[in-house]
């Protein structure tokens, strides 16, 4: 339970159905001197929405300390991906080392038999299979964040806001009078918090910022920056240097310390190639599929050969680090990182 | 459910609550009025006075009433420093409760020098290093009694008997509240200054404390306003509280015999049952010089944050160290200071009897513990 509408919502789903339910809220993350970030999720406050919530629901409550493993699995992945010219996604990296690793392995010793949570997706059971399905509410959909679940994590796993709308959620959060009914959604990365992330890593990790140059698409030097944390693939604003026509972050070399900029249609990317690739059902798929790479985005057809990937139409802000969904129409066949990009 | 958590907090002893009602409905005046209500509360106030100070061997002057520990510590800690005197610094150890951890840091940010002495790997304080940096600028020199998370005590009289010939104008504060259950306070044997007592841990209302002043030590009020408790803190009484924790201290006083020797053996036998039962359980405390309600003990392989979920969903209410203000438990600064790392701290959890334990749930107790042990390995 984060403390927002779409876990209180959940918990109360699943204590309706009859469940014996204990709410758990993660504590991930604390400040030098172990003070709660004061904005984004798990904060003081949250967790204190959380408790009310629990309470009024009259379900056991408690904070588990998963500070250890958060720092470990994506805090530091987060400055190392960044370190590195890569995209981090620190929310799925929290997906997959904590919430669906450490406390789904962890089950049994809380006495439990499934872990429920406030996610936007679909956990179907057919004909003994689980499989991940978008989320009722497309716009909400969170399915590409859960891509890396194998069928055997979807087996202790459910999400049964996934079936609602999240005007529905609001509803059944109101109706039943949750503190949380109105609460907006959380935009931040919860560690870092409204701040820059840039001036996160700068605190956290200050020697991660190596100066280097900005250069053009032929190698000529047009610029400088102090370090390649904080240039993203597609990026347009904050380059700090003018131009006649608009230009992008086309690539960022972290060995030299070096990102290259370039017009619109240098962006364009013909495919990928990946690692970290897991499939649903543990059957490996090649051939054509359908591919996500933002978490709202559009599906694009693709060719998957091995760990290649290629584009049916070239994309552009493609960048290594992020992470790729594959669907069957609504239904998720597993998910990979985006190890390098071609053109 | 079976409570064994009395170190947190413990419940009111019998003829408390009877004891306070008046006080909080028909006689409610306000004790420093000039009618017949006020007046009415304002005996009662008096006689709780002197009935606390006669428990610890103070007169009624040397009573002041405060909302609790924290409070207590608090006033102890800055006013000493606050007041106008040639003396600015503040030395205490490294296993104090927060309430004079951070009231010390705070003292620091502020800029008035301040040492924080380490302790042995038994939790007692070095006492070579302490007087090291007792010098001429200490104004305070805080010990606790009876730690709250190790039940480890501090042979209290002799510390501040050195402490007063190496510095004589040293003020000697100790925070005593998890000591009155089980310790005789006496505090002219103790040869103390400022002494923290707060009702909860005895049986008392929560939001109900003292700081014992000795007569003519000079302190800075931290709460300023009506003068009340002869201008050393300010704020209308709680007369209700005052009773309640007068009540609660005779029934502790008179209980204390009692609980040292059954309330012990209670715990004795359960730590016993655990030692042979759990064969690489530890106990973080030296037998000697520890209170005879607390048993911190380490469980190798079995995180307490799991162990007391596990426990509060059978039924079996313990803790571990200090909870934050999120809830989530955090690493024993205690037991750190003590040597232990904090893989280790994280496996050890507190059970502390109270007046009311019995044996049968502690049996009980001890049981669903073992199970549970079992099944988390």
């Amino acid at each position: 339970m984060s403390g927002g509408v779409d876990s209180s919502v959940a918990a109360a789903l699943t204590k309706d159905a009859g469940h014996d339910v204990i709410g758990v809220t993660l504590k991930l993350w604390s400040g030098p001197n172990g003070e709660a970030p004061t904005a984004g999720c798990c904060t003081v406050s949250d967790a204190e929405d959380a408790r009310r919530v629990a309470a009024q629901l009259d379900v056991p409550y408690y904070v588990l300390d998963y500070t250890e493993e958060f720092r470990g699995g994506v805090v530091d992945r987060f400055i190392d991906d960044y370190t590195s010219g890569r995209t981090p996604n620190p929310c799925i990296e929290c997906n997959r080392t904590v919430k669906f690793d450490r406390l789904l392995t962890s089950l049994a010793d809380f006495d439990c038999d499934v872990l429920v949570t406030g996610h936007h997706a679909r956990n179907v059971l057919e004909e003994g299979v689980r499989s991940l399905r978008r989320g009722t509410d497309r716009a909400k959909d969170q399915s590409y964040v859960l891509s890396m679940l194998s069928e055997s994590q979807l087996s202790r796993t459910r999400f049964p806001v996934g079936e609602l709308t999240k005007a529905e959620v609001r509803k059944v959060a109101a109706d039943r009078g949750l503190r949380t009914a109105d609460k907006p959604e959380s935009m931040d990365i919860c560690f870092v918090g409204q701040r820059d992330y840039r001036s996160f890593v700068r605190d956290t990790a200050p020697g991660a910022f190596v100066p280097g140059p900005v250069v053009a698409s032929d190698g000529s030097e047009i610029g400088r920056h102090d370090g390649v944390i904080g240039f993203t693939v597609g990026q347009r604003r904050g380059l700090g240097i003018a131009f006649g026509e608009p230009r992008y972050v086309t690539r960022i070399e972290p060995a030299t310390s070096t990102v290259v900029v370039g017009r619109r249609d240098e962006l364009a990317v013909a495919g990928v190639t990946l690692r970290h690739l897991t499939w649903t059902s543990g059957r490996h798929i090649s051939g054509n599929v359908t591919a996500q790479f933002r978490v709202h985005g559009e599906p694009v057809s693709a060719a998957l050969h091995g760990d290649r990937l290629l584009f049916s139409q070239p994309q552009e802000a493609v960048s290594p680090g992020q992470t790729i969904a594959f669907y069957d129409d609504d239904r998720v066949l597993g998910g990979a990182l985006i190890s390098t990009t071609f053109a | 459910m079976i409570y064994l958590d009395h170190a947190a907090t413990t419940p009111m002893r019998p003829a408390v609550w009877e004891a306070m009602q008046p006080y909080a409905d028909e006689v409610f005046g306000n004790s420093s009025g000039v009618h017949g209500v006020s007046r009415r509360a304002k005996n009662a106030l008096e006689e709780a006075r002197e009935r606390i100070s006669a428990t610890i061997g103070a007169s009624p002057q040397e009573i002041v009433f405060t909302s609790g520990g924290t409070e207590s510590d608090n006033l102890a800690l800055k006013g000493s420093v606050f007041n106008p005197s040639s003396r600015h610094g503040v030395v205490t150890v490294a296993t104090e409760h927060e309430a004079v951890l951070e009231t010390t840091d705070f003292l620091r940010r502020l800029g008035f020098p301040t040492h924080v002495v380490r302790v042995d790997t038994r939790g007692q304080v070095d006492l070579d290093a302490l007087l090291a940096v007792v010098d001429g600028d200490t104004a305070v020199v805080s010990i606790m009694w009876l730690n709250n998370e190790t039940g480890v005590i501090h042979d209290l009289a002799p510390i501040a008997r050195r402490v007063k010939e190496h510095q004589p104008d040293v003020l000697v504060h100790s925070d005593a509240v998890q000591a009155f259950s089980s310790e005789t306070i006496d505090v002219e044997r103790l040869g103390i200054d400022l002494l923290t007592l707060t009702g909860h841990k005895f049986g008392g209302p929560k939001g109900a404390g003292i700081l014992y002043v000795r007569e003519g030590t000079p302190l800075e009020p931290v709460l300023h306003g009506g003068g009340q408790e002869l201008g050393r803190r300010s704020g209308t009484h709680d007369v209700a509280s005052a009773v309640g924790l007068a009540t609660a201290m005779d029934a502790a006083a008179a209980d204390r015999e009692r609980f040292r020797s059954q309330v012990g053996q209670i715990r004795d036998d359960f730590e016993k049952r655990i030692m042979t039962t759990v064969e690489d359980a530890i106990v973080n405390t030296p037998e000697t010089n520890r209170s005879p309600q607390h048993l911190n003990v380490r469980f190798p392989g079995v995180r307490n944050e799991t162990l007391l979920l596990r426990l509060d969903r059978a039924g079996v209410a313990a803790s571990a160290g200090s909870a934050c203000q999120s809830g989530a438990s955090e690493v024993s600064h205690v037991l750190e200071s003590m040597g232990l790392e904090a893989g280790a701290a994280r496996e050890s959890v507190r059970f502390s009897f109270g007046w009311n334990s019995t044996s049968d749930e502690a049996t009980e107790a001890a049981d669903i513990l073992f199970e549970l042990i079992e099944e988390l390995r």
